[in-house]
Order: C-alpha cells, then structure tokens, then sequence
C-alpha cells in the first residue's frame, strides 16, 4: 500500500536546480534511505515534502485512509496534522522549554478543547491534557529520557537532543516518519542502539520511515530501500547491495578521475 | 478641484523639497539594516542632533555658516558611529528583539538628553540669507531654499554612488550587506565598515537636518521622532537594504505627503498618518519594498 | 503525592490573594489621594505588563502599537461610563454622534466592552501584520497606532478631537485596578501553563519548528495578539477612568515605551517580574519626578514629560538589555 508518491519534484530557487525530477513512492511499513554527498538536495527533498519549500514543478500525494491527499503547497503545519513529521539536520529543539514539554507540545496539534477551556482548565481540557502528558511522560520512557525531564533542552548533550527531536517527532501522532541524519555525531554504540531503536518504534508506531543519513552501516542496515541524490538528480534507487556496486554511486562520492 | 498652475507648481517644488529630505535621512536607515538588520530607531534623533550643532555653530561661534554646515555633519557622523559602539556593538550576538530594545532605548535617551540639554522651548534656526532669497519663474516665487535642496541631494547621491561603486571600503559595505558571513570570512573588517556605514548615514541624516532647519526654522528635540519613523517607512518601501530604494521611498513619500494634502485638503488633519498607510499597503502587497530581493531563511 | 502538592500550591496562592486584599483594604483606607493613585496606577499598569509581556515576551512577537489598544479601551469605557450631561458639555465643537449620546452604563460591562473592541482591532490589525518578520511587525504596529491617534484626533463627533474628554466619572478604584490585576495574573498564569501557553512559548522559541510539529502559526500568534489587546483595552479603560481626562496625545509611543520598560526590567516572559516591575517602575516614574525641569503640566500625561527622569529611565533600559538580558529580578 502506497502512502506517499513524490510525483517529478523540481525545486529551483532562482537560477539554481536543487532538486531536478525527484520521484518516489513510499509503501507503508518501508525503511527508505536517502544519501547521496554534501549538497546534494536530500533536505530540500524533505523541506518540500514537509511544506517548508514549495516545488516549482511536481506533485506530491498524500495517502490516508485510501483517499489521496493532494499535499503540494500545503503549509507545514497542515502537512504534519495529515501525519507526516519531520527531525531536522540541526536539530531544532524547543531550548528554552523543558525536555517535557518538548514532547509535550508535539501533542497540541490534535487538541479538541480550545484556548478558553484551558484558561478555565474545563473538565473536557484536564482530560486532553492528563493524557498528553501521559503519552509525553510514555515517549520519554522510550527514548530514555525520563530523568532528565524537567531540565531545559538547551542543556542537554547532544547526542539526547536527537533522541527528543524523535520524541517530539513521535508525540504528532505520525504516520510518516522523516529523520534528518538521526546517526549525526553518535559513536558506533550509540549507533548500533539507534537503529535498533529506529526499527523498533517503526513497528511499535506502525509507521513509515523515510531517512537521509551519512553514517553507510545505518543506511545500509536497516533500509530497505536505498534513493542516491547528486546535484539535485536522482542518480540510483535499489536494495544496499545494488547500490554498493553501482558504478555511478562510488562515482558520485569519489568523484571521477 | 481649484488649483491654479502656479499653485500646482508650488506644490511640486515643496514636495521635491521635502522628498529630498526624506531620502537623506532614509539612506542612513537603509545601510544599516542592509548590514545590521538593525531598525537605528535613533537615527531621527542623530538628525535632531545634526540641526542642533548646527544651530550653536551659527549661534555662537563666528565660523562662515558653509563651514560650520560642514564641521556639524561631520561631528553628528562620529556622534553616529559613538552610538553604535555604545549601544549596539555589545549586541551583535543577541536576538533581535534585545537590540531593538537597545535602539528604542537609545532612541528615547538622545531625546530626553536633548531636551534636557537643549531645553524643551523651540529654538529659531539662523538660516543664513541664500537659503531665504526668492527667485521668480514663470510666475511663481519660489525660495531658494526649494532648489538648494534636492541640488546638494543629488550632488551627496552621487558621492555616495561612486563610494559605494567605486571603493574598497564601499564594496566591502556592499558585501557585507549581501552576505554577512561570508563577507567576515572574507577578511574584512567587519568593525570598521559598521563604523564607517554609521558615519555615512549619520553624516547624511545631519545634512538632512540641517537643510530642515532652512526650510522649517523651528528646533525642538522631538523633531527627529515623526521625520525618523517616516523615513524608516520611506526605506521600507523602497526595499530595505537598498540605497536608490531609500531615495526613491523618500521621494514617494515627501511628494505624496504634500500633493494628498495640497489634492484633498480635507485630508490635512491626517496627514501624519499617510506615510503609515503606504507602509502598510507595501508590507501587504510586496513586502520586500519596490526595489527589494527576497531572503529566504534557510531550513 | 502530586495531588498533595498541587492542593497545598492552591491553597497557599489563595491564601497569599486574602492577606493581599486585606492590606489592600488597609491601604485603602489610610492612604492619601496622591499615593492611592499611585496605588491605583500600580495595578493598572500590572495588567498593561502583562498584556504586552504576553505578546512581547512570550510569544515573541515584537509589537510596539500598544498605546493605540489602550486608546480604544480608554475612549470606548469613557463614552459608556459618561452621562448624557457631561457628553454634551465635552461635545461643544461638534456634537456626539447619536447613538452614543445617551448610553450611560456601569462601569464593568464598560470595561469589558472596551477590552472586546481592542480585542476586535486587534484582530483585525493582527490579520495582516502577524505576518511579518520581527523589525516590520515592529513598525507596522506602530504605524497602527499612530493611525488610531490620528484618526481619534480627527472623529470629532464620535471622539471630541484634540480637545479629548473631560468628566469621566472616577470609578477606578484599587478593587477595580488591583482586582483586574490579580485576574489578569491568574488569567496569564493558567493559560502559560496550558497547551496553547506552551505553543505561545515554542513560537517565541523557533518558529520553523513549531510550524513543523503541525503548531499554526498565524492562529496561534493572533490569538496571542488579541488576548493581548483585549487586556491592553482593559487597562486602558482603568487608566481613563482613573484619571479622569484622555486626549489622543497620551497614547502615543512613550507610553508604550513606558510599557515595553517594565516588561523588559521584569524579564520577557515572567509573570512575577513584571508584576513586581510595573509597581516599582510605577512608583519610580512618581518618585523620580524631582529630576525633572519642566513645568509639569499635572499627572496627566506620561507621554512627553521630558528631562532627566526619562533620561534615567532610558539608560536603565539600555543597561539591562545590554549587560543582564533577563531582566532585573531573577524568573523564578
């Protein structure tokens, strides 16, 4: 079952393509790895998905619940109310605000009760509230960040902040998961643990995970499927084998002689 | 609709007048958001500033009235680029919402020490007797004031066009204002272009006053807030971070300001209240000002 | 256990709110005119504070039109709390417009009309203007109340023009101004401690996220904005039925200096330091009067009483900013 099709996306700012072409089509369920080297486009391909850019050609369609969801142009805040949340390359956590209500605040986009409610905290508001936190307090257990659940984000290491990013991430309620270099900075324990981690909450969520990464033995490990970005072109697709031996890959990498 | 030629051309003259005025004051504005993204909220006071030392120049000193113009911009520069040491330097690094704080700050305290210095009592401009002479064409009298102004603009414009165009330092002013950092990364010093940008603009908005001074001989030291706020918006709409944008702006709004009136006189009680509703008409239909690009946040 | 804890807090603020009152009671009864309206002064300006530091401080958005808010809720309160007698006497230039001419009601559906119409303005400014970046907000919304100004300055029929009014009835007293105090502080704390509090906070914090983990943007700064408006107007209503007479030259940007200095002295977005900054900026701005050399021209105006007291302020403001970011007293 098809979730998310990214239909011939090109993005140009001015006189530069960043993106030329991109297609893809997520099944639900997948690990999809997206790589490719330094300025290759790979975040403007989730900034356009998420809403940040809007594409100067190309389509993308939203499927929920068998109905397609035409998502070009939507505003970001739109995007992740249909299900689809992103973790940004660096990293922007809430700093000022607790590593809680980071997550917290991930929740308060499905929100019922309106503002009045809770001012007044009505019934119908402590209600919704109780159970966010207790999802939030639940997420954090997760990610293994009960203690530190009062301290402010800004104070966190960094390695922590990624695992909120996720967190909060988690708190939307998506269906669609897009991870911005997750791996960035983690030594290979922190590593191996994170994709254990990623795998686990992909089933625990019921979710479909879409992730650009530098670190080859995530991409390599728990992706399926494998998108290669350069200069804004898609140059392969294919399972971690195909793409190890694919000529153009190392090509792109090392760059030709 | 009863205007008579020579009214329409009276009109006109003030308007260019009041426009050139407005585009001195708005350049200084305009190159230091270029740089900055700083609103100076105390550029209309250095502008205050500019017509006051001038006025004791003439007043006390026995110095030809030419070169005490001179001598005031002059010192009204430095006065500018004292001001950004003072209150902006240590705030390179912090939010915007705290140097804006700072600039009101700053703002309110040059306006207060004037009054406190200057005493609140308004002062009567010695115009030296060029500016007042009359001249007759077709018809109309025009003062000479009304063409010694947009003539010393333009000849100040195309200084400052060549400076920027031509120098190193007006280069490096270009870049930074284009890329902040990688124009640091260039090797240029950022100090030093800041204060340089921060005596240009100071200097012109000193002329600025000056020449007010000659057409409106009454100080007093609020006179930067309203001619300030204006010019800002003046800059706005000509695209912030854009010199011809600023001077274009200013000209809309000097001319615009005195035509609505001179059109509608109904209108007069509003006049203040023009410039704002240009502003506001630009920031919703195109925000980036008339000559301005667009910068993109990037994600 | 956290039950516990939280029925102790709430008994112990309710507490803290009785003691409060009853000293107020005390001062209410013993103090002179003078300082009773500095008393009074206190608590208005408690709640302007707050109204901007909701705007300012914690949702981060740089609005500087408060002045204009306050004009509305000032002028909307005093042409309903006026008696039909007095209105004709103030409207001598140009007589009131009809529909108003008559209205005499009691001073809070007065009050709370006057916050509806800032709020009302509020929104429909917002609308436009919540869409721009920081500095332009900050113009924009100056220019708006500048506008207001001007066009108050000119409706001589509906607001008597320059000659502003005179004769509202003085029904400000410390229940009304430290009460709305104490509501505005509670109405504050408990929607910084909810969900849209939060979301406030996480938009002051980084935009682009907040806007990524589906927070809207525009909605959430409007409602910000409004509630913002809806107490400036409030206060404003104290403020004019406080002293009494309004003209369009008070509510200029001084007195949203005045506003942006107790925020900025107290600590963007603390509640407690801009409760304790607005009654010792208030009592200040009074106590510092001796360093001024004009003539002045009554209580009336903050706006435009020139010399060293603002000199002095201004400084304080531009040290704080510059040499201890989060205000003068420490967020608890």
């Amino acid at each position: 079952m098809i979730m998310l099709k990214i239909d011939n996306v090109t993005v140009k700012f001015g006189g530069l393509t960043a993106v030329n072409s991109f297609k893809l089509e997520l099944t639900k369920g997948e690990i999809v790895g997206l790589i490719g080297p330094n300025g290759a486009g790979k975040t403007t391909v989730f900034n356009v998905i998420t809403g940040v850019y809007k594409p100067t050609e190309g389509k993308i369609t939203f499927i929920k619940d068998k109905s397609k969801i035409n998502i070009t142009g939507l505003r970001p805040d739109q995007i992740s109310k249909l299900g689809i949340c992103r973790t940004f390359q660096n990293i922007r956590l809430f700093k000022d605000l607790t590593v809680l209500e980071n997550v917290f605040i991930g929740n308060h986009l499905r929100i019922k009760s309106n503002i009045f409610s809770s001012i007044l905290r009505l019934p119908n508001y402590t209600r919704e509230e109780r159970e966010m936190y207790e999802k939030s307090m639940y997420l954090l257990e997760r990610v293994g960040l009960t203690k530190e659940k009062d301290e402010k984000a800004y104070s966190l290491p960094y390695g922590k902040q990624r695992r909120l990013e996720i967190a909060r991430a988690l708190a939307t309620n998506p269906s669609i998961l897009l991870l911005d270099e997750p791996a960035a900075g983690m030594n290979p324990q922190e590593t191996k643990e994170l994709m254990k981690f990623i795998e686990s909450i992909k089933d625990e969520f019921d979710l479909t995970i879409f992730l650009i990464e530098h670190h080859m033995e995530v991409v390599m490990g728990i992706c399926k499927r494998i998108l290669v970005l350069d200069y804004g072109i898609s140059i392969a697709e294919g399972s971690p084998r195909e793409i190890q031996n694919n000529p153009k890959v190392v090509q792109a990498y090392l760059g030709v002689e | 609709m009863n205007m008579s030629i020579q009214d329409f051309l009276q009109h006109l003259t003030n308007g260019i007048s009041l426009g050139s005025l407005y585009a001195l004051i708005s350049i200084g504005y305009t190159m230091v958001y270029g740089i900055l993204r700083l609103i100076n909220f105390a550029h209309g006071d250095i502008f205050m500033l500019g017509a006051y030392i001038t006025y004791y120049g003439l007043v006390f000193t026995s110095i030809p009235w030419w070169l005490v113009f001179i001598l005031s911009a002059v010192i009204t520069g430095l006065l500018g680029v004292l001001l950004e040491r003072a209150a902006y330097k240590p705030l390179r690094n912090s939010p915007r919402i705290t140097v804006l704080i700072s600039a009101i700050g700053a703002s309110f305290f040059l306006e207060n020490l004037g009054t406190v210095v200057f005493g609140g009592r308004p002062k009567a401009f010695p115009t030296p007797s060029i500016f007042n002479s009359v001249v007759r064409i077709g018809g109309v009298s025009i003062v000479g004031v009304t063409f010694i102004i947009p003539a010393i603009t333009i000849v100040l414009l195309i200084l400052l066009n060549y400076f920027t165009k031509r120098t190193k330092t007006g280069m490096a002013m270009r870049a930074l204002s284009k890329d902040y950092e990688a124009a640091s990364l260039m090797g240029i010093d950022i100090n030093k272009i800041i204060s340089v940008t921060f005596l240009i603009g100071s200097f012109l908005a000193a002329v600025g006053g000056i020449m007010w001074g000659t057409k409106f001989p009454q100080l007093m030291p609020l006179m930067g807030m309203m001619p300030g706020i204006k010019c800002f918006i003046a800059a706005v709409i000509g695209g912030i971070g854009n010199i011809t944008g600023a001077v274009i702006g200013g000209f809309i709004l000097g001319l615009g300001e005195i035509m609505i009136v001179a059109f509608l006189p109904g209108l007069t009680g509003y006049r203040d209240a023009f410039s704002f509703v240009f502003l506001i008409i630009i920031l919703l239909l195109k925000p980036t000002g008339l000559m301005g690009e667009n910068m993109t946040e990037k994600v | 256990m956290k039950y516990k804890k939280k029925y102790k807090k709430k008994s112990n603020s309710i507490l803290y709110i009785c003691i409060f009152l009853v000293i107020l009671y005390i001062l209410n009864k013993t103090l002179d005119p003078y300082k009773l309206r500095i008393l009074n002064l206190c608590g208005i300006y408690v709640v302007l504070g707050l109204s901007l530091n909701l705007i300012n401080g914690f949702t981060g958005l740089f609005s500087l039109g408060h002045a204009g808010f306050m004009a509305i809720g000032a002028y909307t309160t005093a042409l309903l709390t006026m008696p039909p007698a007095m209105k004709e006497m103030n409207f001598f230039m140009q007589p009131i417009v009809p529909f108003l001419a008559n209205v005499e009601w009691s001073f809070l559906p007065a009050l709370l009309m006057g916050g509806l119409v800032s709020a009302i303005m509020g929104f429909l400014i917002g609308a436009p203007v919540l869409k721009l970046t920081d500095d332009y907000l900050a113009i924009a919304t100056l220019g708006f109340a500048e506008i207001i100004r001007v066009v108050f300055t000119n409706l001589q029929s509906i607001t008597n023009g320059a000659l502003g009014l005179k004769g509202i009835p003085a029904t400000t007293n410390v229940w009304w101004s430290w009460g709305m105090a104490i509501l505005t502080i509670l109405l504050l704390k408990y929607l910084m401690k909810g969900s849209y509090g939060i979301a406030f906070k996480s938009i002051k914090d980084d935009e682009i996220a907040a806007q990524a983990m589906g927070i809207n943007l525009f909605k959430h700064k409007i409602m910000s904005f409004t509630i913002g408006s809806f107490l400036a107007g409030i206060g404003g209503g104290l403020l004019g039925n406080l002293l009494g007479t309004i003209d369009p030259n008070m509510f200029r940007f001084p007195l949203t200096f005045n506003i942006l200095l107790i925020v900025v002295l107290g600590g963007l977005g603390s509640i407690k330091g801009t409760t304790v900054a607005a009654v010792i900026i208030t009592i200040m701005m009074e106590a510092l009067r001796f360093l001024d050399e004009s003539i002045n021209l009554g209580f009336i105006s903050f706006e435009g009483i020139p010399g060293m007291r603002m000199v002095v302020f201004s400084v304080l403001l531009m040290a704080v900013v510059i040499f201890r970011k989060e205000g003068l007293l420490k967020e608890s």
